[in-house]
Parts: C-alpha cells; structure tokens; sequence
C-alpha cells in the first residue's frame, strides 16, 4: 500500500492580472481619499438611532468640535470666542455655498454652548447642520 | 551622405517594475485613506433674524427638556423613550403639528439628541429650536 501519493497538478495561482487588479485598487482609493483630515478635539459622541449619512460630498462638510471643556474648534480654526465663530463659518459659506455643518459635539456639553453655537451658525447663514452620533441607544 | 539614418536600438520603457510601483502607491492611498462612517441627525436652523411665525396655538405642541433630562410635553411629565409614540399619535391626529423643542441652560447634549432621535423616529418634520429664556 502506497501512502502519501501526491498527484502531479500544476497548482500555481495565475499572476498574470495581478498589476490589473492592483491598479483597479489604486484607482479606488485614489478617487475616494480626501486630503483634508483635520484632528479636531476628543469628544465622546452620544448615541442615537435615526442618523444618517451627510448627503453630498465630504468636500463641502465643515466640521465644529466642541469638547467638554467647552473648547470650540471649526476645522482647524481654534475659535476663542464664541463670537468669532460668525466670522469663520460666514468665510467658509462664502468660499463654498454648499456647504453643511457636522457637529461633533461632546455628550456632556450643556445646552447653553450649544445654543450659541446655533446662533452663531444662524448669523452666519449656515443653517444645514448635522449632530454627529455613533449608532447605537435604544427607543 | 546619409540623412535620417535611424539607429535601431530598443527604445522601450521597462515595464517590469511597474506593478512594483503601483503597489507602493496602492499602499500609501490605503495607509492615507479614511473612510468615514460617521453619520448625524441632521436639522436645519431658523433663517437669521427674529422673524416670528405666528402657528395657531393648536398646532403648536411644546415641548421642554430640563438640566435633569426629564421631558415636559405640553405640560405632561413623560420619559424619553415614550416621546416617539406619544409624538406619533400627535402628528397622526393633527398632521400639521409643529413641535418646539425647548431647553435648559444646563441641559445636557446628550438628551438633546436622544429627544431628536426621538421625534425624527416619530417621522416629525416640523421641529422648532426654541431659544432658552434669558435668565
């Protein structure tokens, strides 16, 4: 009895096509990278069920981040004072009317801040806004 | 005298270590590629302006939310997770009712966007940011 008997089958993965698909990759991620990261502050977001995607491209999205320290941040503007706030987004919507607002603001943030950040954003016309939120919660 | 003698030399690009090449980059779009996830409640604000639309009391229904997170709907105590059936019945019973969300100075975010949450599950399409009260 002859154990071990191996089948001479030619079992090399074709390679061929490899750059080809390789390319098909690099065309992907380069259409789909936008080079604008900005760090922004470490908030922990609230949660919430009925969230939806910003419509449109993340080309036209303007990002404010407020901490809990009450630490206001618009893209990569350190905004001071809470009226200066006006001043950067009105720039902003001037540049790019489209524009729309992803707040990333902290759970334990009070409603006083946030209300201000309303109004500035209301004086400055940029009314589309959207509260980030990580799925998740229950109704 | 020869003119335009053509030299036959190979004059092709080595293409071997193209795919080597498209690798590297394929790497670094992959490594600088963010894909975002993130999603949001999305609201737009009252135009700028105190411009006062005046809704028919019985279309109006308010509601308050308080430093504690307890919710006051048209003068009835109710808990967060309620307010998307209570709104729906609401809005079913009177589909042009506007809701306007008040809250606290020192209500936190995070309520805020669980009664959002809840009035977009109850499909509520008019919903007003009250101003809080100046103190």
């Amino acid at each position: 009895m002859k154990f071990g008997k191996k089948s001479k089958v030619n079992v090399a993965i074709p390679t061929t096509s490899m750059p080809d698909i390789i390319f098909m990759l690099l065309i992907f991620f380069m259409v789909a990278t936008v080079f604008k990261q900005y760090s922004g502050l470490k908030v922990s977001l609230p949660d919430a069920v009925k969230i939806q995607k910003i419509a449109g491209s993340k080309r036209h999205v303007v990002t404010i981040w407020v901490d809990r320290n009450n630490q206001v941040v618009c893209d990569d503007i350190n905004v001071k004072k809470m009226s200066d706030l006006r001043q950067v987004v009105y720039q902003k919507m001037v540049a790019d009317p489209q524009i729309k607002i992803a707040l990333k603001i902290d759970k334990d943030v009070d409603m006083g801040i946030v209300n201000d950040v309303h109004q500035e954003l209301r004086k400055a016309s940029a009314l589309n806004v959207y509260y980030f939120a990580i799925p998740g919660g229950e109704l | 005298m020869l003119l335009g003698k053509k030299k036959e030399k190979d004059v092709e690009i080595p293409s071997a270590s193209l795919s080597d090449i498209v690798f590297l980059l394929l790497i670094f779009f992959l490594v600088t590629t963010s894909i975002d996830t993130e999603k949001g409640l999305d609201l737009v604000l009252p135009p700028p302006g105190d411009t006062e639309v005046k809704i028919p009391k019985e279309n109006l229904a308010n509601m308050l939310v308080n430093a504690q997170g307890q919710v006051l709907l048209d003068g009835e105590i109710i808990e967060i997770n309620e307010i998307s059936r209570i709104v729906r019945e609401k809005i079913q019973a009177n589909p042009n009712l506007v809701i306007s969300l008040k809250t606290d100075k020192e209500t936190r975010y995070e309520d805020y966007v669980h009664v959002l949450d809840q009035l977009k599950e109850a499909e509520a399409k008019k919903i007003s940011i009250a101003e809080p009260d100046e103190d």
